[in-house]
C-alpha cells in the first residue's frame, strides 16, 4: 500500500523540505576545527576538490581545496553551500514506518529489516523473483553502486534492478560504446586548453558545470573558437563565437548536414578514416541529401552559421567536442550521439593532445555508478550480463553459480510502467527521487501508489519516499569512505568526515543487514569500503573499465588516478586511444549512421508551443538536498516559464504574469520571465521542484529505442495567458510544493 | 599594525567577459561572520530582458578613496597595503556619505545595524598570505587574485585597467578591470 498515509502537507511539516541556514554569529568551533577533511563536492560529475571543516562529528563549514588538480580551489554556489546538507533538521535520524492516518512513526532497525525482508520474501514467494525491484542511483560511490548491484543479483535475486543514469547519460553511454567500445570521456579536461576549436552542444556548463567554465575560458585565452549549440543563449553563449539557437530536437539533422559538408568540402581525415574506422560510407550515404538549406529548415539555425561551424570544424588542427542532457534526454539521443562522434572520426581528432570528445557526465558518480553494474544489463567493469564469458566471470568473483545470477532486467522507466501494469509488486530505492526526476510524473505517482510495499533508504525524506512503507535513514556523501570517478574519468577518493548522527547508518552498512537477513551473509564478508573497492578491482579486471591497478593508496598520493589502470605499476589513462586501437571487436571506432527522425511528439494546433527543460545553477538534480540549501533556494526559488517577448506578445503575456502550461500529460500555473535569450518557438521550464512546480509532470514518456532514456528536452505545450502578476517568488514556497 | 603576511605582489583583477553569473562569490562572501553573513561583492544582470549578462562588482579599493574621505567620523581607513577597509563600527555614525559619495555604488548602509559595511578585500584571509574568498572560488576566473606578471602571461589579449575617468574626476584604484588588450584606462561619461 503505497499512497500517502496523511496530507504531503502534514508530511512536509514533520520531514520537510526546509530551508537550513547557518546560525547568523556562525558555527561554532570553525576557526578551529578539530578536523580538515580533504575530499568532493557530493553534487556534479566534475568531483570538484573541497576541504570540510570538522567539529565535534558536525561539518561547520569549508575551505578551498586550492592543490586539487582540475578545480585549484574553484567552487560554483551548491559546492559553498554543500556542507549546510550537514546539521540540517529535515535530516532522518532513525527508521520510521508509514502508519495509516497518522504518517510515519518510529521503529527499530530490527522490526524495520524485519519487516522489509520478509515483504521481500513473501512478493517475491508469490509473484516471482522479479516482481521485487530495485532503483538505485549514481550520487552512490562506486563501492556503494557496486554492491547494489551484487546485492540486487546475489542476496535479492531479481533482474528488475536500474538506475538514476537511466535518466542521465545513458544515450552517451551506447552511442561511446557502439563508436569506441568504450564509455568515457577521451581525454581529460586539461587537453581543453589548447584546442582551435571548442563544440558545446546542449550543455549548459555554466549553470550544471560552473567549473569546467574556467579550462574553456582558459582555451579561449589562447584563442580557440567557441561554437555552441543550445536553444537558447545561456551564459557561455552570450560571448561565444558561434551560437547556433536549434529547434529542440533537431540536433541529428545539424549534425548530419555538417557530416556532409564536410565530405562535400573534402575537409576529412581520409588517413584516419581509411585505417583506424568502419563505417564511414554507410554513415555518409544517410546524409547525402541533408543540404544546408534542408538543414536550415530543419533545425531553425541559418544555414550561413551552419556553414561556418563546419568551415571551422573542418579546418581546425585541434579541437574539443562536449555533450551533455541537452542531445542526450531524447527519443533519438544515441543518433545525436553518434552524430556528434561522426564529425569527430571524420576529422580524425582524436587521441591526440588537444584532440578531444565526450560526454560531460552530470552526476556527481555518474561515471562511476554507469561502470559497475547497477544497471540493468551490465556487470562490473561494464560488463555485458547478457554475455556468457561476462556473466561467468563476474559469477566466480562473487563465489555463486553462473545459472542463479539473474538476466537482463528493465530499464527505470520501463520498471515504473511495469509496476503501474501490476506486473512488479515491490521496490527497494536508495539515491533516486522518480516522482520529480522522471518524466509525466502523475503517471509515475499512480505507479507508485499500485505497490504492495516500498523501502527506501536515504538521508532526507523525499517526494517519493513519502509513498514508502519503510524508510531506513540512510548516509551522506561525507559520512563514508570511497572513491567515486569524476566526469573526466578521474577516480578521486571520498572521505567519511563525520558518522551519521542519530540511529542513521551507513548505507553500506544497511545493504549488508539486508544482505545477511536475505541469507546471502557469507557472500558480504567486507570489513570497510575499501574491502569493497578492493573486490571492485577484480570485478572490473579484464573489463574496458578497468580498476584494477587503482588503490586508494595510488589515489591518494595522485589526487586521482584515470581508468583503465589494468596493473598496479600502470600510470592511468588521462588520454584514451593514443595508439589508435579502439576497444571495439574489431579495433576500429565506428561511424555509425544517423539518419534524423522527429522527436517523438511535435506541435500542432492544440500544442502549438516547442517545451524544452533543464537546469538552474543554484539546484541540483530533483533537489532533495539542494532544496534545503536555503541560501541555495533563495537565489532562484521558483521555476519561472521562460518566454521569447514575440511569444509573449502573441498570446497577450506580461512580464511575472501567471501564465497557464499544458501538455497531453498534466497543466499548471507558471510565472512567466520575458527574455530575448531564447528562440521565438521554445518556452523553457527548470525541472528540480516538485508537484505544482514540477517540469516533468508535462515530460512525455517517449524513450530512445536503445538507451532507453526518456525524451525531456523536447514536447508540445499550450500556453494561456491568466492575466494576474504573480506573487513574490520568494512567498512561492516552491521548493516544498505538493 | 601587527605583523602580516599580506603579499604585496599580489592584485585582484576583474573580467566582466568571464562572469556566468552563478554567485558563488557572493555564496563565499556571505559565508564570513563579520559581514553578518551579507555578501559583500554584488552580482547584478545588466538587462536580464535582453541578455544573460551579469555585472560583478566588488570594492575597487581606491588610491584616494572617497568614501573615507567623505566620512565625517572618520571611520574608513586605507592602510599601508591599499586596502580601503569597512566603517570602524564604533566610529560610523550610518550617515550614508560614503554610500553616496563612492562612484562605483559598492559601500551598502546595512540599516539594521545603522552602517556601513563593505569589502576589505578578505583581510583576514590575504593578511594571511591567502587570496579573498571570492576570487578563489570563482569558477570562471571572472574574479582573479594573483600577480601583474600571471595576469599577463594567462590573459594575453587583455589588459588591467585601473584608471577611470568619471566627467572631470580621474579615480585610480588598487582592483583592476581587465579590457581589450592596449587600454589604459576606462572613461565612464
Amino acid at each position: 500500500m503505497a499512497r500517502l498515509p496523511v496530507s504531503p502537507e502534514k508530511l512536509i511539516e514533520q520531514f520537510g523540505p526546509h530551508r537550513n541556514y547557518p546560525p547568523q554569529e556562525g558555527f561554532v568551533g570553525r576557526d578551529e576545527p578539530d578536523e580538515i577533511v580533504n575530499t568532493h563536492c557530493c553534487f556534479c560529475g566534475m568531483q570538484c576538490g573541497i576541504k570540510l571543516l570538522v567539529k565535534k562529528n558536525h561539518v561547520v563549514g569549508f575551505e578551498p581545496w586550492m592543490e586539487f588538480p582540475f578545480n585549484e580551489g574553484r567552487l560554483c554556489p551548491k559546492g559553498v553551500q554543500r556542507y549546510m546538507q550537514n546539521n540540517h533538521p529535515d535530516r532522518l535520524l532513525q527508521p520510521i514506518q508509514r502508519q495509516e492516518g497518522v504518517g510515519f512513526q518510529n521503529t527499530s532497525w530490527d522490526e524495520a529489516m524485519e519487516k522489509t525482508v520478509s515483504e521481500i520474501k513473501r512478493i517475491q514467494a508469490s509473484y516471482g523473483n522479479d516482481a521485487f525491484s530495485i532503483l538505485s542511483g549514481v550520487s552512490l560511490s562506486n563501492e556503494k553502486s557496486y554492491l547494489m548491484g551484487k546485492f540486487a543479483r546475489v542476496a535479492v535475486k531479481t533482474a528488475n534492478l536500474d538506475y538514476n543514469g537511466r535518466l542521465c547519460m545513458v544515450s552517451a553511454g551506447a552511442g561511446n560504446k557502439k563508436a569506441f567500445g568504450l564509455d568515457r570521456i577521451s581525454n581529460n579536461f586539461q587537453d581543453l586548453e589548447r584546442a582551435e576549436v571548442i563544440m558545446i552542444s546542449g550543455a549548459n556548463v555554466s549553470e550544471t558545470f560552473p567549473t569546467l567554465t574556467h579550462w574553456i575560458w582558459r582555451a579561449r585565452d589562447y584563442g580557440a573558437k567557441l561554437i555552441v549549440v543550445d536553444p537558447r543563449v545561456i551564459p557561455l553563449a552570450r560571448t561565444a563565437d558561434l551560437h547556433l539557437a536549434i529547434r529542440p530536437g533537431t540536433d541529428s539533422a545539424l549534425y548530419g548536414a555538417m557530416l556532409k559538408y564536410l565530405a562535400d568540402h573534402d575537409m576529412l581525415d581520409h588517413d584516419f578514416i581509411e585505417n583506424y574506422t568502419t563505417g564511414f560510407e554507410q554513415t555518409l550515404e544517410a546524409v547525402k541529401d541533408y543540404t544546408l538549406e534542408w538543414a536550415e529548415e530543419v533545425t531553425g539555425i541559418e544555414k550561413q552559421k551552419i556553414e561556418l561551424a563546419s568551415q571551422w570544424w573542418g579546418k581546425a588542427a585541434t579541437s574539443f567536442l562536449l555533450h551533455a542532457r541537452g542531445i542526450e534526454h531524447h527519443s533519438k539521443g544515441v543518433d545525436n550521439v553518434v552524430g556528434c562522434i561522426n564529425l569527430v572520426l571524420a576529422t580524425g581528432r582524436i587521441g591526440k593532445p588537444y584532440c578531444g570528445y565526450g560526454t560531460i557526465t552530470g552526476q556527481g558518480n555518474g561515471q562511476g555508478g554507469r561502470e559497475h553494474g547497477h544497471k540493468c544489463d551490465q556487470l562490473p567493469g561494464n560488463r555485458d550480463i547478457t554475455n556468457p564469458e561476462h556473466r561467468k566471470y563476474i559469477a566466480d568473483v562473487w563465489g555463486i553459480d553462473e545459472k542463479d545470477m539473474p538476466g537482463k532486467g528493465l530499464t527505470a522507466y520501463e520498471l515504473i510502467e511495469a509496476i503501474h501494469r501490476g506486473e512488479v509488486k515491490g521496490l527497494l530505492s536508495i539515491c533516486f527521487n522518480p516522482l520529480v526526476s522522471l518524466p509525466n510524473n502523475n503517471y509515475v505517482r499512480e505507479a507508485l501508489e499500485k505497490l504492495e510495499f516500498y523501502v527506501c533508504i536515504d538521508f532526507f525524506m523525499n517526494e517519493t519516499s513519502r509513498h514508502a512503507d519503510i524508510i531506513l535513514p540512510g548516509s551522506l556523501h561525507e559520512e563514508e569512505e570511497g572513491t567515486v570517478t569524476t566526469a573526466e574519468g578521474r577516480v578521486v577518493r571520498i572521505k567519511r568526515a563525520v558518522d551519521p548522527p542519530g540511529q542513521a547508518r551507513t548505507d553500506t552498512s544497511i545493504i549488508l543487514e539486508l544482505a545477511k537477513r536475505l541469507g546471502a551473509e557469507d557472500k558480504f564478508t567486507y570489513n570497510s569500503s575499501e574491502d569493497i573497492f578492493n573486490e571492485l578491482r577484480v570485478a572490473s579486471k579484464g573489463g574496458t573499465a578497468d580498476y584494477f591497478g587503482i588503490t586508494y593508496k595510488k589515489i591518494e598520493d595522485n589526487m586521482g588516478v584515470f581508468w583503465p589502470c589494468p596493473t598496479l605499476d600502470h600510470p592511468g589513462t588521462p588520454r584514451l586511444w593514443e595508439d589508435k586501437k579502439f576497444a571495439t571487436a574489431d579495433g576500429k571506432a565506428h561511424f555509425n549512421a544517423a539518419a534524423y527522425r522527429p522527436p517523438g511528439e511535435v506541435t500542432d494546433e492544440e500544442y502549438p508551443v516547442v517545451m524544452t527543460t533543464g537546469r538552474v545553477v543554484s539546484q541540483y538534480l530533483s533537489g532533495t538536498q539542494t532544496r534545503r540549501i536555503g541560501k541555495l533556494v533563495d537565489l532562484y526559488p521558483e521555476p519561472k516559464l521562460e518566454i521569447h517577448p514575440e511569444l509573449a506578445a502573441k498570446y497577450g503575456i506580461g512580464q511575472d504574469e501567471m501564465v497557464r502550461v499544458s501538455t497531453r500529460r498534466g497543466s499548471d500555473e507558471f510565472p512567466a520571465n520575458i527574455v530575448e535569450t531564447i528562440r521565438k518557438d521554445t518556452v523553457f521550464l527548470p525541472y528540480h521542484w516538485p508537484g505544482k512546480k514540477s517540469a516533468n509532470q508535462f515530460t512525455p514518456g517517449t524513450l530512445d529505442p536503445v538507451s532507453k532514456i526518456p525524451e525531456f528536452k523536447v514536447c508540445a505545450c499550450k500556453l494561456e495567458p491568466l492575466g494576474i502578476k504573480s506573487p513574490p517568488s520568494t512567498d512561492s514556497q516552491a521548493f516544498a510544493s505538493v | 599594525m601587527p605583523e602580516t603576511n599580506y603579499q604585496t605582489n599580489q592584485e585582484f583583477f576583474v573580467d566582466m567577459q568571464r562572469c556566468i553569473g552563478c554567485k558563488a562569490c557572493e555564496m563565499a562572501c556571505a559565508e564570513c561572520e563579520t559581514n553578518g553573513h551579507d555578501s559583500m561583492i554584488h552580482v547584478n544582470y545588466v538587462d536580464r530582458a535582453v541578455t544573460i549578462q551579469t555585472t560583478v562588482q566588488v570594492c575597487m579599493h581606491c588610491d584616494d578613496p572617497v568614501c573615507a574621505n567623505v566620512c565625517p567620523a572618520d571611520a574608513i581607513s586605507k592602510d599601508e597595503f591599499g586596502v580601503v577597509h569597512t566603517a570602524n563600527t564604533a566610529r560610523c555614525i550610518g550617515c550614508s556619505n560614503c554610500v553616496m559619495a563612492c562612484p562605483f555604488g559598492v559601500p551598502k548602509k546595512n540599516e539594521a545595524y545603522d552602517l556601513m559595511m563593505k569589502c576589505n578585500m578578505c583581510y583576514d584571509r590575504t593578511s594571511a598570505g591567502k587570496k579573498p574568498m571570492c576570487a578563489t572560488v570563482c569558477p570562471t576566473q571572472a574574479l582573479f587574485y594573483g600577480t601583474r606578471e600571471e595576469i599577463a602571461r594567462m590573459r594575453p589579449n587583455s589588459s588591467p585597467v585601473n584608471n577611470f575617468i568619471f566627467g572631470n574626476e580621474k579615480v585610480s584604484t588598487k582592483v583592476n578591470i581587465m579590457m581589450p588588450k592596449g587600454t589604459t584606462v576606462l572613461r565612464v561619461d
